[in-house]
């Protein structure tokens, strides 16, 4: 009995190192939304590009159809990797929808025109407005939006190949089959 | 002039971020902002206040305080408006839940057991010493008596 209280902070120190270890593994960036489950927040922009459809979430919300929401600026380095991927998505029919969040108008306009536009509708929300009703703690930042306008998925941070493929198709595949069903 | 100098670098505070265009006229709600400016985590630097940060998502999200004091909200009403959006991460103060109740619970779980490991250790020390035998007591009688006979 004395020996084993002996080791007892050996064993704290032990246990503590495991959880500041697991920790170390966590990105402390991705937080959970407060809005999973909820129904889109609303919002009206207008469109990035003069002529193009507006974004408003009544339209997301009532078209029937999954989608993402990808939350984007000309000033995100992040976004510029990611938005490849975006493009291949939206060659492969999944539809993106796009908000210009906190940026010059101008800036994201050049920003899509130097690049493939892989959005059906860019919102500009130049005041950022839209974005925190939405929670948005940075860009980028996608939701999925299921067949119903809900709120279904936050991923903080770009899309990649792997994160695609572990994270975000295996909802979206069971939403679209929810959607048709 | 050298004693003045101490005492306004011991008054001197953190000044936060706040701009001058940000404030509210009203002196009153403008306290009000600040204090509760100083309740809410900026999501983008996590560590700091969005009364300290000047990030621009943190200085959106004291303009919305301040916005939603002059239109009538309480208090509560601001933080849940921020809460809602989001979530408890923004409040510095969690509510108590089933999820925050190790958190709030738990300096006062540790300290009840050291007191009781303390309790209990102190009682084995006591049971440990044992009275002294005859032997031993006519052992000190002895030493006793050679000290008091010098």
């Amino acid at each position: 009995m004395k020996r084993a209280f002996f080791l007892l902070p050996l064993a704290l120190l032990f246990g503590l190192l495991l959880v500041f270890g697991l920790g170390l593994g966590r990105d402390p960036k991705d937080l959970p939304s407060a809005l999973i489950g909820q129904p889109l927040p609303s919002f009206d922009l207008p469109a990035l590009e003069a002529g193009q459809p507006n974004l408003a979430s009544r339209a997301l919300a009532t078209d029937g159809e999954p989608k993402l929401v990808n939350v984007f600026a000309s000033w995100c380095t992040s976004c510029r990797a990611e938005h490849p991927k975006l493009v291949q998505l939206a060659r492969e029919g999944v539809p993106i929808y796009g908000i210009d969040w906190k940026d010059e108008p101008a800036a994201g306009r050049k920003y899509l025109a130097e690049r493939a536009n892989p959005f059906r509708a860019v919102g500009s929300d130049a005041s950022g407005r839209a974005g925190i009703e939405l929670g948005v703690t940075g860009t980028p930042e996608t939701f999925i939006i299921d067949g119903k306008g809900v709120i279904r998925m936050r991923h903080s941070g770009p899309i990649d190949d792997e994160v695609w493929a572990i994270k975000l198709a295996p909802l979206f595949a069971q939403l679209q089959a929810e959607a048709k069903a | 002039m050298k004693k003045l100098l101490i005492l306004a670098a011991m008054l001197a505070f953190p000044a936060g971020a706040v701009e001058p265009g940000e404030q509210l006229a009203d002196p009153a709600l403008e306290a009000r902002a600040r204090a509760l400016s100083s309740e809410l985590r900026c999501v983008q630097c996590q560590n700091q206040t969005i009364d300290e940060s000047s990030a621009p998502l943190a200085r959106d999200l004291r303009v919305i305080v301040r916005e939603r004091l002059a239109a009538g909200d309480s208090d509560e009403q601001v933080l849940a408006f921020v809460q809602a959006r989001y979530g408890d991460f923004v409040l510095l103060k969690p509510p108590l839940s089933a999820e925050t109740a190790f958190l709030w619970a738990g300096p006062f779980i540790i300290l009840a057991g050291a007191g009781l490991w303390l309790a209990t250790r102190k009682r084995r020390d006591t049971d440990t010493l044992a009275p002294l035998s005859a032997e031993e007591e006519a052992r000190i009688e002895a030493l006793l008596g050679a000290i008091r006979k010098d």
